[in-house]
Order: structure tokens, then C-alpha cells, then sequence
């Protein structure tokens, strides 16, 4: 029992702390992507680079604007990794391979940091504080500037399909919510021991004679980014597992805290962009509660310890630090994998079968549980949509969601959006399997490799980016797949939003009437985990039974 | 086709945006924040090295490791880490755990291993080997041992540096940590921290 007391003690702890902090930076976020001013550092901005914050643009624009803009940040991102034996503060390190390169220059502009190289052996300060660092911002900005515009959209009535700019709620997301609270937050972790330097690695001599490199680097201000911008790419290999990544019990839950702040953040902002606070209660609601579900599980595996090698050494230590224990690491788990950081704290590939289940589940969810800084608001309001129709269809009333009424042309955006990542990791999945340059990046046989396979394509697809790390993912077929499934898992959701964002902004707001199925309700909260379950359990039960499921019960 | 030239126009806007938030979040950012850093707090902000009298430094010159970073100990008479998977042990330029999954043949074995190791060396029953002792960290690094595991090696240690256990037993109480505001993480004892202070404590004695 002794155990259990501080495992919840510490839930009850981050959830206190989130419900002071949640609302305020809502309501902060509701201003900043409604407010028509401009901040003086903004307007010069705007200025000097010859744009019209003010331009309201039409969905198709406004797509095209984050794909642009996604597109030269790969492309810059690939041109500082295969530059950078060029460059200052390289540490002596080469270029990365042109594969590794296009995977590495994807992976953080989608906002996924999968990484398949080991940052303290393969990349440089400058590479990692100029390339890296800049794309935890813009693209967690990016993500949260389609959830704010889609949000608005159903704010809107009979607007001609125009739904904000994309260029001002970028500079407003990286200028008035995730610049401040990283720096403080980067401060905070210094305080707490986080490293932050401009050396290359120091060798001391060790107590007993040895060797050591103490490696350094600007670490604080990229941990406190990559957590707020549920980003989750490791300055050093181990991640925040690492001692100079993460120090304490208290950095860990304030790291913790950051990856949840902003998605819960942003779904009280919802409700308050759409003048119905109760919306956005509802939705954090349901990203709460699945949250809480898959902290329980994951705690509870973790700290019962099931398997042959938790049983034999008498707890389920491998790959877990002991400052964090089995359930700070378990807490951080179902945090990374439930947002879609994927910063890890412990080794996921030596998680027990079901704790490597629960966290491979909340990927597979769609990242919703709370998900992305802007993909969690998203992915769950289309969620929602799904929820009406189906309640819709059960009852017989037209389905319609805050007074919008949901066509044929809005379910089959809906639908594409729910296919999208399902056929990705399964097909995917199946590809790696399927040719022998898959197959030779798996470190174990079995159920246990096909978890392997499975974890890394759905944490690419659903850009994630934490790993069963004994994959060797560093190889072309591995990089290029990933590669792909994270560009694809990344914007064709965000395109399939905002044209439904496009077709709210056209649409005629209804006063809701005797037949409207209230959607600010517990029931309708109980009804939306419901549909997230089914939708995602459906389409993943079988492969999930062959790997982490037959692997608990063997 | 006007999809395309509309691409190619926000692109070219995405590109000098690009190039601003660069200086801004790339470059300033991280800069002031290791101006910051390194003014309030120059011995974390470096690494948080220690001397062989337990103190403070900033000079990798004169410390003997980090106060946050494991190390191997050469040493039969001090207490020992966990197990590293970081390169070769310990090292800090290739951080890592194992990977090894909980069915794994490989992990059973290196666990029946370290187990039989551990009892060999601290003249103990394999079955009180206690599970850190027996499983490699997240990081490699892993600075603490359990309560369980110092307690194991407290007698081994204090016959080898001619100290009385219950003044070793006193250092590693000295050297734990409880769970902060009494439900994060897990009691742990720092290892390199109580290395020093043995070591100090047998130095007075001769």
C-alpha cells in the first residue's frame, strides 16, 4: 500500500496545478487568436517582413500558407543537416546522411522528433539551438494556429469560408504564449539542475581514475520548448531519462506539467472562442478523463510488474531512473504518449507488455488524451463531429455541432481525417514487415519485435516521436518510411481540417432548437470517449493482439 | 494552377518568417537563457562538478565528476552503481538503456548474472539482491542506488576502508533523498556523494 499513496499522491499534485494554470492560459490563448491588436514588436514584425496581419484568409490560403511554411522548414532543416561540418559549434561532427537528413528535417517541422540518431554523437549546438530548436516553436505554433483557426471557424456564421491568418496566429503563438512561458520555464529547469552552456564535452578524471565526458550545451532552453510544444526531442540520446535533460522528481513533474499545460489549455480556450464555456469543459472533459485512464493502467502495470524479467529481478527497473521510480516514470509515459511529445523519462521498449500496450494505445488513439499543442484540440472536435453524427443517426435528428450542420461534403472530410493515420500504421506496419530491410531493424523475434514495428510506425504516423528504442531506425528504408508516414500523418489531417473549418466558416450558425442533442453534457463527454475508443479499437485490435496482448499473456 | 503560384508566394512569406523566428528563438533565445543561467546559477548551469573534497566547482580541472551523472567505481571498496548500458559503461557520448523487452532471453540472463555477481561480491543470499542492483537505467547515468542496495553493501564497504558500519550506515543516511513533498519519485541514495564522503571519513581515521 505503502506505494500506491505516493503514485496518486503525485497525480493529485499535477492535477492541482493544471487546474490553476489550465484556465489562465486559456483564457490567454482566447485573446491571442481573437484580439484584432497587434503587439509593437509584432507590428514591426509584420513590417519588416512585407505581411497584412490583418488579411483574412479563405481555408485554401490559409492550408497553403502552413504548407509553405512547412515546406522551407524542411528544407532549411535539411540543408543545416547535411551543412553541418560547416558551421560553428559543430563539435567536430560531419553531415548527416542525405536519408537521415530528410527524416530528421520532417521529424521536427511535423512536430513529431522521432529520432533516429543519438543527439550527443551526431549534431552540433549550433545545429541543435539554431535548426532544431527553432522548429519546437513554429511547429508547435503552426498546430496550435489551425486548432485556433477551426475553432474560430465555428465561431463564424456565413463568412465565406474564411477563417483567420495563418502568418498572425503563428507570430502570436511563438510571441505571446510559448517564448514567455519557455523562458521561464527554462530558468526554472537551470535552477533544478539542467545544463546550459555553449562547451563541448569536458573530460574529468573520476573518483576511482577513470574517464568522463561531461557533455554541455543550450539544453534548458531547448527541454522547456520541447516539452511546452509537446515536441519531445532529446538534446542527448536518453532523453529526459538523462540526468543534465532531467534532474529531479521536481523537474520531472514540471516537465510533466508542460507537455499537458497547453493541450488542455487550448480546449478551454475553445470554449471560450465560441462564447460557450461548457464546450470547451466538455472537451477537456473527455481529454481528461482518457488521460486518467491511461495514467491508471499504465501506473498499475508498471508498478504490479508483470513478465519473466520484472518477476525474476523483482521489480520492472530496466530502463527506469530511480529518482523518477516506476510511477514518476509511468506518469510521465502515459503523458508523452498521450500528448504527442514522445519525450521519454524511461526506456518505452522495456516497459512491461501491458504499460508498452497503454502507451502504444494512446498514440494509436489519434492523440487526443490530451494530444498536440494544436492537433489534440483538433483531432478531438472532429471527434465530436463524429460523436453528433452518430447520436444523430441513432436518434433520427439532423446532426449539426454548435449550431453547424453536418452535410454529406463535412463527414467525408471527418471521414478522411479518421482514416488517415489508421491506414498509415497499418500499412506501414505491414510494409516494414514485409521486406527484409524492415525486418533487419528489429532488435527481438516475435510478439515483442512486431511491438517494435508497430510503436515506431504509429508514433511516426501520428508524430508522436518516442520509440521502442531497440529498433535500428538510422537506416535508409527505416528513415524514408518514417519519413513519409509523418509528413503524410501530419498534413493531410491538417488540410482535411481546415476545408471543414472552411465549410463551418461558410455555413449559417443555428440557434440550437428542441431537437439539438446538447453537446456540453456528461453524457455527451461519456459519448465522445466512447466513440474515440470504438473508433480507434476497432481499427487496431488485431494487430494489437498479436503484439503487446499475446506478449502479456505468454 | 493559381493554387500553385499562391504555394509559391507563401512559401517565399514562410521563408522570410522562417529566417526572423530563427534570430528570435534559434539565436536570442537560447543565448539569454544561458546568459541567465550562467549568471544565477554557474555551477548548474555547467554541469553541477564536484571535487574529491565533496565541493563545488566549475573546473572540470579539478573536479572528479558531476553530482548529477553516474560513474563507474574501480574501486572493491566503495559502494557500487547500477548497471550502465551507456557505451562501454557510463558514458556520457553514447547514453542509452538497453532496449531489452521484459520477455527478453538476453535481459533474464544478464539479470541471473549481475544477480549471482552481486551476492558473490557482497557475501549475501541471491534472493536479497534488490531489482535496481540487477537492471541497467534509462540513461546509463543513473546516479542513485536504492535504500536497499546502499544497505547491501554497507558491511563490504566498511571492512574494506576500516570504518565502522553503523558510521557508514550514518553516510548513507546522510546521502538519501526522500520523496520530494513527500509523493515524487522514489527514496534514493547519491552514490558519488557517499564515495566522497567514505572516502573523506576513512581518510581522517588513518
Amino acid at each position: 500500500m505503502s506505494a500506491v499513496v505516493p503514485a496518486v499522491g503525485q497525480v493529485l499534485v499535477l492535477v492541482a496545478v493544471l487546474a490553476l494554470a489550465v484556465p489562465l492560459l486559456g483564457r490567454h490563448l482566447a485573446r491571442t487568436y481573437t484580439s484584432a491588436d497587434h503587439l509593437g514588436i509584432e507590428r514591426v514584425a509584420y513590417r519588416a517582413l512585407r505581411l497584412d496581419p490583418d488579411a483574412d484568409q479563405h481555408w485554401r490560403t490559409y492550408a497553403l500558407s502552413v504548407l509553405g511554411f512547412s515546406l522551407v522548414g524542411i528544407l532549411a532543416l535539411q540543408a543545416l543537416g547535411r551543412l553541418q561540418q560547416h558551421l560553428p559549434f559543430s563539435l567536430g561532427f560531419g553531415a548527416l546522411p542525405a536519408d537521415g537528413a530528410w527524416n530528421t528535417a520532417v521529424s521536427f517541422v511535423t512536430n513529431t522528433n522521432w529520432q533516429w540518431y543519438s543527439g550527443e554523437a551526431a549534431l552540433g549546438h549550433l545545429a541543435q539551438a539554431s535548426g532544431l530548436t527553432v522548429q519546437n516553436f513554429v511547429s508547435a505554433a503552426s498546430g496550435m494556429a489551425v486548432a485556433a483557426a477551426f475553432a474560430r471557424a465555428l465561431a463564424r456564421s456565413e463568412a465565406g469560408g474564411r477563417i483567420g491568418n495563418f502568418w498572425t496566429d503563428l507570430v502570436r503563438g511563438v510571441v505571446r504564449v510559448l517564448l514567455p512561458v519557455a523562458l521561464v520555464s527554462a530558468v526554472l529547469l537551470v535552477l533544478l539542475g539542467v545544463v546550459q552552456n555553449l562547451h563541448a564535452p569536458r573530460v574529468v578524471s573520476t573518483l576511482t581514475g577513470g574517464e568522463q565526458s561531461v557533455t554541455g550545451g543550450p539544453v534548458a532552453s531547448q527541454e522547456a520548448i520541447k516539452e511546452l510544444g509537446t515536441n519531445g526531442g532529446g538534446f542527448y540520446n536518453a532523453n529526459s531519462a538523462h540526468p543534465f535533460e532531467n534532474p529531479t522528481p521536481l523537474s520531472n513533474l514540471l516537465e510533466i506539467g508542460l507537455m499537458l499545460l497547453v493541450p488542455l489549455a487550448m480546449a478551454w480556450a475553445f470554449g471560450l472562442i465560441v462564447g460557450d464555456r461548457r464546450q470547451g469543459a466538455a472537451v477537456l472533459g473527455a481529454m481528461g478523463g482518457l488521460f486518467l485512464v491511461g495514467v491508471t493502467l499504465l501506473t498499475w502495470a508498471e508498478m504490479a510488474g508483470p513478465g519473466t524479467v520484472p518477476e525474476a529481478a523483482g521489480g520492472a527497473l530496466e530502463g527506469k531512473e530511480l529518482r523518477f521510480g516506476t510511477a514518476g516514470s509511468a506518469l510521465f509515459a502515459a503523458a508523452t504518449t498521450g500528448t504527442s511529445t514522445g519525450a521519454v523519462n524511461a526506456m518505452h521498449d522495456s516497459l512491461t507488455a501491458p504499460g508498452g500496450g497503454v502507451a502504444m494505445f494512446g498514440m494509436l488513439l489519434g492523440e487526443v488524451s490530451p494530444g498536440g499543442v494544436g492537433s489534440g484540440l483538433y483531432g478531438m472536435l472532429v471527434l465530436a463531429v463524429v460523436t453528433v453524427f452518430v447520436a444523430g443517426l441513432m436518434v433520427g435528428r439532423t446532426p449539426e455541432y454548435l449550431g453547424k450542420k453536418i452535410g454529406q461534403r463535412e463527414i467525408v472530410l471527418v471521414a478522411g481525417y479518421v482514416l488517415t493515420t489508421p491506414f498509415l500504421v497499418l500499412v506501414g506496419t505491414a510494409v516494414a514487415l514485409s521486406v527484409p530491410a524492415g525486418l533487419a531493424g528489429l532488435q527481438e523475434d516475435g510478439p515483442h519485435g512486431l511491438s517494435e514495428a508497430l510503436y515506431a510506425v504509429a508514433s511516426a504516423s501520428n508524430n508522436n516521436g518516442s520509440a521502442f528504442g531497440g529498433l535500428t531506425s538510422g537506416t535508409p528504408f527505416w528513415n524514408t518510411l518514417l519519413g513519409v508516414c509523418m509528413l503524410l500523418g501530419r498534413f493531410l489531417p491538417m488540410v482535411l481540417v481546415l476545408a471543414l473549418a472552411g465549410r463551418f466558416a461558410t455555413a449559417k450558425r443555428l440557434p440550437a432548437g428542441a431537437g439539438t442533442l446538447p453537446t456540453h453534457r456528461p453524457l455527451f463527454v461519456v459519448l465522445l470517449v466512447g466513440v474515440a475508443l470504438v473508433v480507434v479499437g476497432l481499427t487496431f485490435v488485431p494487430v494489437l493482439v498479436l503484439g503487446p496482448i499475446v506478449e502479456s499473456l505468454s | 494552377m493559381r493554387d500553385l503560384l499562391t504555394l509559391l508566394r507563401q512559401s517565399l512569406a514562410g521563408l522570410r518568417v522562417l529566417l526572423a523566428a530563427t534570430l528570435l528563438v534559434g539565436v536570442a533565445y537560447p543565448l539569454a537563457v544561458t546568459g541567465i543561467a550562467q549568471a544565477v546559477s554557474p555551477w548548474r548551469a555547467n554541469g553541477s562538478l564536484v571535487t574529491a573534497d565533496g565541493d563545488r566547482t566549475t573546473d572540470p580541472g579539478e573536479a572528479v565528476g558531476s553530482a548529477l551523472l553516474g560513474q563507474g567505481v574501480d574501486d572493491a571498496g566503495l559502494f557500487q552503481p547500477r548497471p550502465s548500458a551507456a557505451g562501454d559503461g557510463w558514458d556520457p557520448l553514447a547514453t542509452a538503456g538497453s532496449n531489452l523487452g521484459p520477455e527478453s532471453p538476453e535481459l533474464l540472463a544478464l539479470v541471473e548474472e549481475r544477480r549471482t555477481e552481486v551476492a558473490a561480491r557482497e557475501g549475501v543470499d541471491p534472493a536479497d539482491v534488490p531489482p535496481d542492483a540487477l537492471t541497467a537505467s534509462a540513461s546509463g547515468l543513473d546516479p542513485h542506488v536504492s535504500q536497499e542496495y546502499a544497505a547491501l553493501q554497507v558491511p563490504r564497504v566498511a571492512a574494506a576502508q576500516g570504518l565502522a558500519e553503523d558510521e557508514v550506515r550514518a553516510l548513507v543516511a546522510e546521502h538519501t533523498s526522500g520523496r520530494t513533498l513527500g509523493v515524487l519519485g522514489e527514496p534514493h541514495v547519491d552514490v558519488l556523494g557517499l564515495n566522497i564522503a567514505v572516502l573523506g571519513a576513512a581518510g581522517e581515521g588513518d
